[in-house]
């Protein structure tokens, strides 16, 4: 019976094209009919050194990139010592015997295919290696060629019929050497390989979690961008700048970030939807514009794709280490929302939150977007862009919508609401001039150091964070509500977390999972019928000090038990479930 | 063919009635003066100008102002600016601050937006001080100022505002006094008329911890530029801008050339009412 699951990796030099050979696979599995889950880990450098792109491929929906490697092909002895430890017992090693001689080992199979040499003298087209690789892993899990074919039409047929017929070539050597010395070899179980795929489907699209942000920001119609580049957001910029213009938009390469956020707040006082995307380093240096944001009021979404930290840290690691300076990091009491999407599909949603939180509370909005997502290659359904409907901010309308008229001429700006939330004018509004600024003010936005003016603008802007959690995105639950063990956890996080509720329930673990979209404020309404009758509620993040743990101790004044592992990479299923396993163990003595 | 404006407004159409914070004596009131008068000159309505300013004494102004305004953070004017003119070209959009806004905290702007050239007009209000802070020396304060921070002098050569801009790609650059209001509401006019950025750096002297530059010594120092001084001539630009001895004032550089505005214009192919046909033809490009 052919598998439902499958993970291969390519392992090799970066550089090498390690990751065009998996985008192709992803591409034409999808429109294959295949469900596809993608990771990429590429080094810091931009040639040279260890670079991996992982690939789950079957007929179900996957949300972690699997834990063990059933196909793992090396193309060179760094890719080999690095990534062996991975290969599931019985799993099959194929490699470049140009490059290296692996050890034959009892607990797997392995075969060599001469990529570079048939690179370099059959086909006399060194490049074509990664198209030869393609074919090769084609033909072992059963993907129908013409999807290959079809998309190295569209890639390359615009580039000359000589590269087309190259990489033509290419494919059909890699599938021709993997049928004649694997598929064929004796002893070689070809059905342990063939993978299962749906029907083909028209409204599947593949997108990395970056290309789903920008989408996301796109169908929530942001009109103004300004970023700096940096790993692993700088995608997000490129989409933008290539595709905002075609609405009417601008994106702006800033100096740095701190001109980044100063310009999409410029841009969001002249009412635009504006947003930035960066990763902690860019974060930390527009703390101070974030509190800016805040005590001017103004929406504004920022995008951090978080990486290992702290300081420059691993630019190419996975990491969730940025909730507490997203939550509350800056001087002063500052208010701010943050938002996790769990999935690529998520974070087209999320986003489009984001955008109606920023603009209902008038502040800024963080989305805590991190590498893991950034990355990922997903097949999803095709989003819909009509789904979460357009909420844009309460604009002052004389003698409309209730606004307090103009105090004896002059606009009131910051007019203290029962909701805290006051209308707001827009530049070439007649009557609605007002100076935005981040002195504390009066209701006018005259800047104003009275205990009174400090006590009550403090308590309206505060109030506007407290009611946030009203509109907190759904959260999502795994599991059976009613078990004793919970499992909170935010971001990609999610998805290892779900796997792991899902195994242990197959082993008879009953288990309740949760992953809350609103970070903070902390959405109580969705976590506190969760944790009733629970024992245990356990926290996964990717962070050393279990940064959403302490967050929800303050918040519920109850223990949570801290799930972390740190060391820029994501979850493993299996690290979860062993933490299940051994709650449920400790519950029967 | 000049296009003649008629003057609907009055001078106090442009005033709010909060009252400025400056000392008296402050440089700044004739800089906020210049600006009334320019912007009564363009018959601007108050509705339709963001004047953008940082932190400081002089980036109070915008409060005194009847329009729209951003007080920012320290040092951010322009990039702030640059996010409201991108947004809203069609807005009159004014940045205003001081010394250390400029060159200080904000250095870091300061070469990029000459660089990116977008339609705005910069008064930089350059006291040689920080007022705000009580008199420690900003970047363009004299070799030798002595201040709290440093008791037997600043050891630190002052910035050139006018070089810097000129070597960061400024399309016009000018130095205007607050003693001279009149020819600085004309300079602020030229900048505002100008298409690109104006830089316009202001002698605006602190009465209350600049010492050694004040209206007496600016009066004495400054001088009208040579009637044959050819601005759209960079190296004579250059030797102007140098000059300590007078100090010229009016419009030093300028050069013609698409602005930032003209240029992103040009790259905008659609609207928001193209976005459900774009966001089908992306799905598509991912099938």
């Amino acid at each position: 019976m052919p598998k439902t699951d499958l993970v291969i990796r390519v392992a090799g030099e970066a550089g090498e094209g390690v990751l065009s050979t998996g985008q192709l696979l992803v591409q034409a599995a999808a429109r294959a009919g295949y469900r596809v889950l993608t990771d990429f880990s590429p080094p810091a450098e931009i040639k040279g050194g260890y670079s991996l792109f992982q690939l789950r491929i079957g007929s179900q929906r996957f949300y972690s990139r699997g834990d063990q490697v059933d196909v793992l092909l090396c193309m060179n002895q760094e890719a080999y010592d690095l990534s062996i430890e991975d290969l599931a017992d019985g799993g099959l090693l194929i490699y470049d015997p140009g490059e290296l001689k692996p050890p034959t080992s009892p607990n797997r199979e392995q075969y060599g295919v001469p990529f570079s040499e048939i690179a370099r003298t059959q086909l006399k087209f060194e490049l074509g290696k990664n198209v030869v690789a393609v074919g090769a892993l084609a033909a072992l899990f059963g993907l129908p060629e013409e999807y290959i074919e079809k998309l190295l039409q569209q890639r390359f047929g615009s580039r000359g019929a000589d590269i087309l017929s190259k990489n033509q070539a290419a494919l059909q050597a890699g599938l021709g050497y993997v049928r004649e010395h694997i598929l064929n070899a004796p002893g070689f179980l070809a059905e342990r390989y063939a993978v299962e795929r749906g029907a083909p489907d028209k409204t599947t699209i593949v997108l990395s979690g970056n290309q789903a942000v920008s989408l996301g920001a796109l169908a929530a119609g942001v009109e103004f961008f300004a970023g700096y580049p940096i790993t692993p957001a700088s995608d997000i910029m490129e989409f933008l700048a290539a595709e905002l213009p075609k609405v009417g938009g601008a994106v702006i390469q800033a100096e740095d970030e701190i001109a980044s956020i100063n310009m999409v707040l410029g841009a969001s006082f002249a009412g635009k939807r504006a947003m930035t995307s960066t990763s902690g380093p860019g974060v930390s240096l527009m703390v101070e514009a974030l509190g800016l944001g805040a005590m001017a009021e103004l929406p504004c979404v920022l995008i951090d794709a978080q990486r290992a930290g702290p300081s420059t840290g691993m630019p190419t690691r996975h990491e969730q280490g940025d909730l507490s300076m997203a939550a509350t990091g800056g001087h002063g009491d500052i208010q701010r929302i943050v938002l996790a999407p769990t999935s690529v599909e998520d974070c087209f949603y999320q986003v489009q939150h984001a955008f109606n939180l920023a603009d209902k509370y008038q502040m800024p909005v963080i989305v805590l977007h991190d590498t893991v997502l950034a990355v990922r290659n997903e097949s999803i359904q095709r989003p819909d862009p009509t789904r979460i409907p357009r909420q844009g901010r309460l604009l002052y309308q004389p003698n409309g919508n209730g606004a307090p008229p103009p105090h004896e001429g002059y606009f009131l700006r910051y007019a203290l609401t029962e909701s805290g939330i006051s209308p707001v004018s827009l530049p070439g509004q007649p009557g609605g001039q007002y100076v935005a600024t981040g002195l504390e003010h009066s209701e006018e936005g005259r800047p104003r150091y009275d205990a009174v003016t400090k006590r009550e603008m403090t308590e309206k802007r505060m109030k506007k964070l407290a009611a946030a959690p009203q509109d907190a995105p759904e959260a999502e639950f795994w599991g059976d509500p009613q078990a004793e063990i919970g499992i909170i956890t935010w971001g990609s996080t999610a998805g290892p977390v779900q796997e792991a509720i899902r195994l242990a329930a197959a082993e008879g673990i009953r288990v309740a999972g949760m992953a809350p979209k609103m970070l903070w404020p902390v959405a109580a309404g969705q976590i506190e019928p969760f944790l009733q009758g629970k024992q245990d509620v356990l926290v996964a993040e990717v962070n050393y000090t279990g940064q959403f743990a302490n967050i929800l101790a303050a918040h519920f004044g109850r223990p949570f038990e801290k799930l972390t592992v740190y060391a820029g990479e994501a979850f493993r299923v299996r690290d979860i479930l062993a933490a299940i396993r051994a709650k449920a163990r400790a519950a029967v003595r | 063919m000049a296009e003649t404006i008629e003057l609907t407004r009055t001078l106090d159409d442009y005033k709010s009635d909060e009252k400025p914070t400056w000392c008296p004596g402050c440089g700044d009131f004739g800089v906020l003066n210049a600006l009334y008068n320019a912007m009564r000159e363009k018959n601007y309505n108050p509705k339709d100008v963001v004047l953008v300013s940082g932190i400081g004494c002089s980036s109070r102004l915008p409060f005194f102002v009847s329009t729209y305004g951003f007080h920012g953070v320290h040092g951010r004017a322009m990039p702030i600016a640059t996010g409201v003119k991108v947004a809203r070209p069609e807005l009159n959009v004014l940045v205003l601050g001081g010394d250390g806004d400029a060159f200080a905290i904000g250095g870091g702007h300061f070469m990029h937006a000459a660089r990116r050239n977008l339609n705005l007009t910069y008064v930089i209000m350059d006291n040689q001080t920080y007022g705000l802070t009580k008199g420690q020396a900003s970047p363009t304060a004299q070799l030798g100022y002595v201040h709290k921070a440093a008791p037997q002098g600043t050891v630190e050569a002052p910035v050139n505002p006018l070089l810097l801009a000129m070597a960061c790609g400024a399309s016009f650059v000018a130095r205007g006094f607050s003693g001279q209001p009149k020819d600085l509401a004309q300079l602020i006019l030229a900048g505002i008329e100008h298409n690109g950025l104006a830089i316009i750096d202001t002698y605006s002297p602190c009465p209350t911890f600049n010492r050694v530059n004040t209206f007496k010594t600016y009066r004495e120092e400054v001088a009208p530029l040579p009637a044959d001084h050819d601005r759209h001539d960079f190296e004579a630009a250059l030797r102007i801008a140098s000059c300590q001895e007078p100090r010229y004032l009016g419009v030093i550089y300028q050069r013609e050339g698409p602005s930032y505005d003209e240029q992103l214009a040009a790259r905008k192919t659609g609207t928001q009412a193209d976005l459900p046909q774009l966001l089908d033809t992306l799905f598509a490009r991912y099938s």
